[in-house]
């Protein structure tokens, strides 16, 4: 029995998520302008996202299995406290204070909708029927909705991403899909009529970030500018003038992927993409080889959420997708949502590990 | 409730597998998008955001060079850069903006407006940047500041070069003064070779010169970051010092008739008629152009510009009197060109002049008259009747054709801004005024009145153009250029306008001898300046009479203003002038005496002929031991 073996871990995805970590360190110790304390801070987090993926590692699929509905539903009941007693901070009540820890609810609905979701699917026959999609859709749109009107709306769009890909691996049907994809589409007029005026500023800012330099656009535009100058083989560590002289906001959060950038151009973008790809890549192996639906639904919705997570912060600083507060996962200066990423990894070690021998 | 612990039923496998690799699939389809994307941005637009990404970072802050001296044509210093020290408040390093104003309350004495106008700044500023307090300390004051710097968080002494006009108003009308840039300033396509620069030159040859006393502006790249606060300088370009003026214009001269002028509203143009540089050029009253470089205070101004007198008004080259009798050597000058005209005809002065079968009397200002006269009698006694009779005869076409070769109506190309014609009644200005002319009218221009009008400076050349053999030369202010590293002087070629056309041998000559009867005549209308003069002057008086439109002399008071143009000396002319004392009656008590001064002073040193007299009446007149 091997280390890994050991400590229920999957060598490869653990040592990518090292790398990843170690990059972590490079990337915000030039972001937060050489500080030193910064990066140490850093890596105390990073070290306690471990020790919880590790943690979570250890216990065996099927106890999350059957805890997934109450979890769930001490997510729901915090997010509705969030609503009733939560702090307010830049203009959104998505805050609990307890003690000198403030939690966000809505980051573990991320983890916990999947759950919910996954053990629902487990308890029947895949694909499912009209009725099963239906309820699972009810399901998902309570968190979804106490998000939203918090308001998070990026928050509130990952969790009803993360459950429409659980309901999609479990096999939706297709024109379902079709169905609820036209359904939506009638709906946007809708759903933008009820957005708050920055919201529709970010996604018009989007085709337009010149029309507004200094306001909406300004975050976008300084991503970009970042992005750009960064070149083929980018200006090197410690050389991004845009984060350097906090031209670029954000730099050790949303847009520590802008920093890199600009330090080390499109080749070490390449590289880093790679290295979640390969992370996702992992993930669905896993997914693969479980061995039962539960399983299965939840290795495999979580790498695909892991992707999305990626995809929607490098899309954000490259400028194809608005401005949302998504971090980029592990690399990003993290608090609840580097818990929950590393939590989610956790469970992908636990169901790569705790295989039976049976069948 | 089913439980399905163990449920491996391939088709569910092979069910998600599928819906895996859709996922896969369309995840391939946005990593393409996205590496397409940051290819884009990294490759094919990674100059524009590089160059994006420098402009972020790297502020020029403009070093702005010294302005060009303005020295008078011996050298004495006119207009210089002079540096001052002005106290400067950064609002977001100071705890307590209360407290620190009374610390500095105990060592400068601050006015009501300072404090004023800082309030309005404070409100307005930037972060971090830098708040003007005052704007230029003395010297103790910066003194004090200075030793206390270290205690004072927030505060900084900041020098800078300012204008600084030594000799006040003198020869203001010619020097000019800078100014600051305001917005509404129109540079137009010259706004970015601006850039940087915080004063303009407003008049005079600060303005006409503008270009050659800007200099090169010099400029330090600093680091910035978004706060806009310097982190270091990376490059610096050092400024090029603006190029030197020397003037032709002499200050002692030009002090000494702006002295005899005593604020009374006049002006004075002396040439060198050889070359046309201007030796002085005074417009009264003066003002003190030192309050306009950092921008002048409502009130001050206000008093400025509603002074009746007009100080602001430049009168050398944009006041427009009407010549009066100062004009009537030009016209003898025209008929002297003509076949049919004799000067040694006598013509009547019965005091009066009246046009063929017409009732209507034009005076002599000799109401008796002044019996027979030829051209020489005429000039000397300035005798209306007689140039009533010569335009009657030369008619109003060949006058105007004349005093136009003479320079009048055109500007004279002075190297000043804003020059004014002046008006000849020529016959395209007839027709496009659209009125009929009257022959009466031209009798009355025969004598420099109607609608002629000229500037002292369209006079001193006029008559410098008969001192130079007939040829007029284009005034010049600036004598030389100087480059203040190489000290190369680049002179200004003299210029001179095509000769006015002389048909009839030794007419000028005569015209030059019956002129200087005025002077030396016994009847000489100027024979009062001749007394003790050691060379000879040719010159003519006039007094023009205006029917007045300033609004501060109500009715139709008649203004009489006095006129004097000479040259000296005869023989060689190396000066000639044109005085004009508003409101002073005759010419020749009033423009003569300050005309006499400053040919004494410039052909002999002094301002006296006359030895005994010398050192206390210079002293009394100029302030100026000789």
């Amino acid at each position: 029995m091997t280390f890994f073996e050991r400590w229920h871990l999957d060598k490869p995805l653990f040592t990518a998520l090292l790398i990843l970590a170690g990059v972590s360190l490079v990337v915000l110790y030039s972001a937060s302008g050489e500080n030193l304390r910064f990066a140490l801070s850093d890596a105390s987090r990073l070290l306690v996202g471990f020790v919880i993926m590790i943690t979570i590692a250890q216990i065996s699929p099927e106890t999350y299995r059957r805890w997934s509905v109450p979890v769930f539903v001490a997510g729901v009941l915090g997010l509705g406290a969030v609503l009733a007693i939560g702090a307010v901070r830049f203009g959104a009540r998505r805050w609990i204070a307890m003690g000198p820890l403030s939690i966000q609810p809505s980051e573990f609905m991320k983890l916990f909708v999947p759950m919910m979701l996954s053990w629902f699917f487990s308890r029947y026959h895949l694909p499912p029927r009209l009725w099963q999609i239906a309820s699972a859709t009810l399901i998902l749109l309570v968190p979804v909705l106490l998000i939203a009107k918090e308001p998070d709306l990026g928050t509130a769009l990952i969790v009803l991403l993360s459950g429409v890909i659980v309901l999609f691996l479990a096999g939706m049907g297709w024109r379902t899909i079709t169905a609820v994809a036209l359904l939506g589409l009638g709906a946007a007029p809708i759903f933008w009529a009820h957005m708050h005026h920055y919201q529709r500023q970010r996604i018009f800012v989007l085709f337009h970030p010149e029309a507004d330099p200094l306001g909406a656009g300004y975050h976008a535009i300084q991503a970009m500018i970042a992005v750009g100058s960064g070149g083929i083989f980018g200006q090197g560590w410690l050389q991004s003038s845009q984060a350097h002289l906090h031209f670029l906001p954000d730099s050790t959060t949303d847009f520590a992927f802008a920093v890199f950038c600009q330090e080390f151009g499109l080749f070490g973008n390449l590289a880093l993409l790679a290295l979640y790809l390969f992370i996702v890549y992992r993930g669905l192996r896993i997914a693969f080889a479980a061995q039962d639906t539960y399983s299965r639904l939840l290795a495999g919705s979580l790498s695909i959420l892991f992707f999305f997570d990626v995809f929607i912060n490098m899309g954000m600083v490259a400028g194809i997708l608005p401005v949302v507060g998504v971090p980029l996962p592990l690399l990003s200066y993290g608090g609840t949502s580097l818990i929950i990423v590393m939590a989610g990894l956790g469970v992908l070690m636990s169901i790569h590990s705790h295989r039976r021998l049976v069948n | 409730m089913r439980h399905i612990p163990l449920k491996n039923d391939t088709k569910e496998i092979r069910l998600f597998e599928s819906r895996v690799l859709v996922t896969i699939i369309l995840g391939a389809t946005l990593i393409i998008a996205l590496i397409t994307r940051l290819s884009y941005l990294e490759i094919v637009r990674h100059h524009y955001y590089a160059g994006l990404a420098q402009n972020n970072r790297i502020s020029p802050i403009p070093i702005p060079p010294a302005r060009g001296l303005i020295l008078d044509r011996n050298g004495v210093v006119l207009a210089e850069d002079f540096p001052v020290f002005t106290l400067q408040v950064v609002p977001d390093r100071v705890s307590n903006m209360g407290q620190l104003l009374a610390k500095l309350k105990t060592w400068i004495a601050f006015n009501k407006e300072d404090l004023h106008d800082f309030q309005r700044r404070l409100l307005q500023h930037k972060p971090f940047q830098s708040v003007t307090l005052r704007a230029h300390l003395s010297e103790a004051e910066a003194a004090r500041i200075a030793v206390n710097l270290t205690r004072l968080k927030g505060v900084a002494l900041h020098a800078r070069l300012r204008r600084y006009y030594p000799l006040g108003g003198l020869a203001v009308d010619a020097i000019g003064y800078v100014s600051r840039i305001t917005p509404s300033e129109e540079l137009g396509t010259q706004a970015a070779r601006y850039f940087g620069y915080r004063h303009i030159g407003q008049l005079g040859v600060e303005r006409s010169y503008q270009k050659e006393l800007m200099g090169r502006i010099g400029f330090k790249d600093v680091e910035m970051n978004a706060q806009g606060r310097a982190v270091k300088i990376l490059k610096r370009i050092l400024p090029h010092a603006g190029h030197n003026l020397y003037l032709n214009i002499d200050a002692q001269m030009q002090a000494i008739g702006e002295q005899m002028l005593n604020n009374r509203p006049g002006s004075v143009v002396a040439l060198n008629p050889r070359t046309g540089a201007v030796l002085t050029l005074i417009s009264s009253p003066i003002y003190d152009p030192n309050q306009f470089v950092d921008g002048i205070r409502e009130k001050a101004y206000k008093v400025l510009a509603t002074d009746p007198n007009g100080p602001l008004n430049d009168r050398a080259i944009n006041g427009l009197y009407p010549p009066g009798s100062t004009i009537k050597p030009f016209y003898a000058y025209s008929a002297l060109q003509t076949q049919w005209f004799d000067p040694h005809k006598k013509v009547l002065c019965p005091g009066y002049y009246h046009l063929p079968h017409s009732t209507h009397l034009f005076h002599c200002w000799k109401p008796l008259g002044m019996g027979r006269v030829d051209l020489k009698n005429a000039i000397e006694e300035s005798c209306d009747v007689y140039f009533y009779h010569l335009a009657f005869e030369q008619g109003i076409e060949r006058m105007t054709r004349y005093l136009t070769y003479f320079g009048f109506g055109h500007r004279t190309g002075i190297d000043l801004p804003g020059e004014y014609r002046g008006l000849v009644p020529t016959n395209a200005w007839i027709k496009a005024s659209k009125r009929p002319w009257y022959p009466g009218q031209t009798i009355i221009t025969g004598i420099g009145q109607g609608p002629l009008l000229a500037t002292p400076l369209q006079l001193a050349d006029a008559v410098a153009a008969i001192a130079n053999h007939g040829v007029r030369m284009r005034p010049q202010v600036v004598r030389g250029i100087v480059n203040p590293v190489t000290h190369n002087v680049r002179y200004i070629k003299p210029f001179g306008y095509p000769a006015i056309p002389r048909h009839r041998k030794n007419s000028l000559k005569r015209l030059i001898r019956d002129m200087t009867q005025v002077v030396e005549g016994p009847h000489g209308t100027a024979r009062g300046i001749a007394y003790g003069l050691p060379y000879k002057v040719a010159g003519k008086t006039g007094t023009a009479q205006l029917w007045s439109v300033t609004p501060n002399f109500k009715g139709k008071r008649v203004r009489a203003d006095a006129l004097f143009i000479a040259f000296a000396p005869v023989s060689h002319p190396r000066i000639a002038i044109a005085v004009i004392v508003e409101h002073a009656g005759f010419g020749a008590l009033a423009a003569a005496p300050i005309a006499r001064a400053l040919m004494n002073f410039y052909l002999l040193g002094h301002v006296h002929a006359r030895p005994q007299n010398q050192a206390r009446t210079q002293v009394a007149l100029t302030g100026i031991k000789p």
